[in-house]
């Protein structure tokens, strides 16, 4: 059965979604580099050094909690207060660090604790009482938007001190200490290629042993080739700019450990069950409740994480940090191909999904299309991935 | 006595598969004729055929109804003619009451405007005449699976139906309101309505129908009248082979006492004053095999779970002893480390994640099995699940393949490898062959056989007494909550087992 060769064709019918959300990506991009070249006004390099370093350092933080949000969906829920955790969690950090003058070594763990505080505080009604989440985080959306203000007495707080800042403007110094390109970044990024290449492959080779459909050996090569070259060429304009920037790290780390948790470690694949089938979960011994509760103590955490770095970025606290931010996220997620009902969705969806987002932001920021019309596109998109997905499965 | 219903050469083709081949299917006027078949013979095909959800045009052959060609393009056509369906998934409104759901989408209106006082009264009449004592202003929440059966017979009975076409009614239904749906079909049959009957129940079948129609594979086997019905008959034409016996053959060896459960109380999870199950107590030995009978709402289920981990009910009191040891069982994790397992009676809603491969329905129970320090080992999760995929004879092209798409019988496989992953020392199997075909029946009565064989205690809960008398080695009786009887294999018939669930009617205070 495993000898059976399917077509190409056949196989990226039957892996629409994940190849789809790739080319998409890819697609956006070619378009906005095209556009942003050859329409008037002027010719703008949408794939320069600067504009690569900045779509990373504005999106960061919805690639990083959609990494959370992923797994509350995932367990069939949703959490609406996470912009308002990171509004809440970025002026502890301002009142924390500007006020008291707390080092930055004690304000980060400070400020992960008070996302964990909240994710347990949220979670506890969710989990133990089964408060529906919805009402729950719509709560909690009102009240730490009511504590930012409250906390920030309606003024903005700053600006943070340099190491602060360093936490999302900060780029990994050059160890081999040479002018540009900075050799540090093009030694890692090669190095992840490599390694996202030889565990592709590994992968594989285990998918024929097993008797499954292995992917075609030519989509195999275009998909690893087209993502590699695409890691060097955006790894070799950070090197040649300023560097990897802080957060890019954090951010790859995260999403690889995210990754393995969900597809490789026992407490990962239970949220998925019990995401595809509560009841079944339970009976089959595992402690649902405290998986719910787990998955948005998490989400917190990463909230906490995201509010940091947003008030790093701006250098200040403002009441107004992370409003709407949840709806980015909770995008960022569906568009990535996670289903509403939970049990389907996977790490790396999300963060092509927020890729998505991210690049149309920043392309049609460039274009200088109106506030007005983005928010109707990226609507428009949201609704045709989720459309797409619903077709999909019908036929 | 004429035809009314007459399909000829029906074949429904659907890429890949030819779900029906030339099947004939002869409905006389006034009569009662059962359809029986495996799962996935092509029965639902037909009658999807035949109502319109296959619209005329994508099958091939001629329908003949009333004496002329029928011809429907959607349900709707169907049920002006007077075909109507019912479902097994009973497709009522639970919050609404029965009068609304009564005339759904078929209101007692005058543009637009519902006549309530009218409609109320023309349910009355309809509930008097499926004999059901109820207002109609009831919510359909608040009955029974069995009373809402009856409600579904009312909905096409305020259509006019002339066909009536029924889909495993009884599948879901209890003893007693099974028999009282029977007769309501008989009563129906007296007043001219004719009736399709597809079930697996073949002392049904044969109590009720006039004449059967077995399908086997798509195509229409035989057709036997009254006289020629006879279950042997029947299976041998649904299976295509002579099945010399309805369960397979077994040399009990008993052992030791296994599990023995004492003092049992459980009380309604909500319900405060309400106790579901009353100082029961049983066991179970190495390689036995123990029934429990009872009607539904006997309290059998509610047992099972309460033992399990506590899944069911409050304030539960009592004793589980587990190879003479006292068991912790106060979570379902405990349970499943105390050597238990409890394969339950819903298997879609209960048993599966639907929507996931084989391989990761069939280590859920047990994920540490499959991993090192918590972290999964995707080779030795498909070798597990490809070794029970062959000892079990799941049919499926893969362990791959998402649970979903498979049919009961290899799905009750699915969950029973998941248990048997755990390794427990006494499986509770809830309703083990429901929904399943008579081919798929026997192979898990085999599977439960090789269990006992292996020296693990089976405790089977099942409403059809045929089975349990069988299979069991013993048989316990359970009715309102207590265990009201026990009856060795030798003694157990289901007279007796009938008269002990009466005897102790209302004794209970």
């Amino acid at each position: 059965m495993s000898n059976e060769k399917k077509g190409i064709g056949a196989h990226l019918g039957g892996h629409l979604r994940e190849s789809g959300m790739l080319l998409a990506l890819v697609a956006i991009v070619v378009f906005f580099t095209l556009v942003l070249r050859f329409v008037p006004p002027s010719p703008i390099d949408f794939l320069s050094a600067q504009n690569i370093t900045n779509l990373f350092l504005q999106n960061s933080y919805v690639i990083i909690m959609a990494l959370g949000m992923l797994m509350v969906i995932v367990a069939g829920h949703i959490d609406l207060s996470v912009g308002s955790v990171v509004g809440f969690v970025g002026s502890v950090a301002a009142v924390l660090t500007v006020n008291l003058h707390w080092p930055v070594w004690a304000v980060v763990p400070a400020c992960l604790f008070v996302g964990l505080l909240i994710g347990a505080a949220q979670g506890y009604w969710v989990a133990f009482w089964r408060i529906p989440s919805f009402i729950v985080t719509l709560a909690g959306m009102l009240v730490f938007r009511g504590l930012t203000l409250w906390l920030l007495n309606g003024q903005n707080i700053g600006p943070f001190p340099k190491t602060f800042q360093s936490l999302s403007t900060g780029f990994i110094p050059d160890l081999f200490a040479v002018d540009k390109p900075n050799v540090t970044a093009l030694v890692l990024v090669c190095a992840s290629a490599l390694a996202i290449v030889v565990m592709g492959w590994r992968a594989r080779t285990q998918d024929v042993e097993f008797g499954m459909e292995p992917e075609p050996i030519g989509v195999f090569w275009a998909r690893n080739v087209v993502v590699s070259a695409a890691l060097i060429f955006v790894g070799y304009k950070l090197a040649s700019f300023r560097g990897l920037p802080n957060v890019v790290v954090i951010l790859t780390v995260l999403t690889v450990l995210y990754a393995f948790f969900t597809e490789k470690v026992v407490t990962g694949r239970r949220i998925y069950a019990l995401g595809g089938n509560e009841k079944a979960a339970k009976l089959s011994g595992i402690k649902t409740d405290r998986l719910v509760f787990f998955t948005f103590v998490n989400m917190s955490v990463l909230a906490a994480l995201a509010g940091m770095i947003v008030a790093a970025r701006l250098n200040s606290s403002t009441p107004k940090a992370g409003v709407g931010f949840e709806l980015d996220v909770i995008a960022a997620v569906f568009i990535g191909g996670a289903s509403m009902s939970g049990g389907v969705g996977k790490i790396l969806g999300a963060v092509v999904g927020a890729l998505i987002m991210g690049v149309m932001n920043n392309g049609m920021s460039i274009m200088g299309i109106g506030i007005d019309y983005q928010q109707v596109i990226k609507g428009l998109v949201l609704l045709a991935a989720v459309i797409f997905d619903v077709y999909n499965k019908s036929k | 006595m004429t035809a009314l219903l007459e399909m000829r050469g029906i074949s429904k083709v659907f890429p890949g598969v030819r779900a029906l081949d030339n099947v004939s299917l002869t409905v006389e006027a006034g009569e009662i004729h059962a359809i029986c078949g495996e799962n996935g013979a092509g029965k639902s095909t037909l009658m999807k055929v035949l109502s319109g959800v296959y619209p005329h045009g994508s099958y091939e052959g001629d329908i003949l109804y009333d004496g002329a060609p029928l011809a429907c393009r959607n349900i709707r056509d169907s049920e002006d003619r007077g075909i109507i369906i019912i479902h097994q998934e009973l497709a009522l409104v639970p919050l609404l009451s029965i009068a609304e759901n009564l005339f759904l989408g078929n209101e007692v209106a005058k543009r637009g405007v519902i006549n309530w006082a009218e409609a109320f009264q023309r349910t009355e009449a309809l509930l008097k005449k499926v004999g059901l004592n109820e207002s109609p202003a009831t919510k359909v929440e608040k009955l029974g699976v069995g009373k809402q059966q009856l409600i579904e017979i009312a909905k096409a009975l305020a259509k006019d139906v002339r066909l009536l076409i029924l889909d495993e009614p009884t599948a879901a239904l209890q003893e007693n309101d099974s028999q009282k749906l029977l007769d309501l079909m008989l009563e129906l049959k007296a007043q001219g309505v004719s009736q399709i009957i597809i079930s697996h129940k073949l002392n049904e079948i044969s109590r009720v129908a006039d004449r059967i129609t077995v399908i086997r594979d798509g195509a229409s086997v035989s057709t036997l009248t009254k006289a020629e019905i006879s279950e042997d008959r029947i299976i041998r034409d649904m299976v295509g082979r002579d099945m010399a016996h309805r369960y397979p053959d077994r040399t009990p060896n008993i052992g030791e006492t296994l599990m023995e459960v004492s003092g049992w109380n459980v009380w309604h999870p909500e319900q405060k004053d309400r106790q579901m199950i009353k100082d029961a107590g049983f066991h179970v030995k190495k390689g036995e095999i123990v029934g429990i009978a009872g009607l539904m709402g006997a309290g059998r289920t509610e047992l099972a779970m309460s033992l399990f981990g506590r899944s069911y009910g409050r304030n539960i009191t009592g004793k589980v002893t587990m190879g003479g040891k006292v068991a912790d069982t106060s979570s379902v994790s405990k349970a499943i480390d105390a050597g238990l397992a409890y394969v339950t009676e819903d298997r879609k809603s209960l048993g599966l994640v639907l929507e996931e491969p084989i391989v990761r329905n069939i280590t859920l129970a047990n994920l540490m099995g499959v991993s090192t320090r918590g972290i999964l080992s995707q080779r030795r999760e498909t070798q597990v699940a490809e070794e029970y995929r062959k000892a079990m004879a799941i049919r499926t092209p893969g362990v791959m393949q998402k649970v979903v798409n498979l049919s009961g019988g290899n799905q009750q496989k699915v969950v029973l490898s998941k248990w048997l992953f755990t390794d427990p020392q006494v499986l509770i199997l809830d309703e083990p062959t429901r929904g399943i075909d008579v081919g798929a029946k026997f192979e898990i009565y085999g599977i439960m056989n090789e269990l006992a064989a292996q020296g693990r205690g089976v405790v089977m809960i099942s409403s059809e007494m045929p089975e349990l008398l069988g299979m069991c080695d013993r048989i316990y009786v359970m009715n309102e909550g207590r265990i009201v009887g026990e009856l060795s294999k030798a003694e157990a018939s289901q007279e007796r087992i009938m008269a002990l669930i009466l005897q102790s009617e209302g004794k209970a205070a």
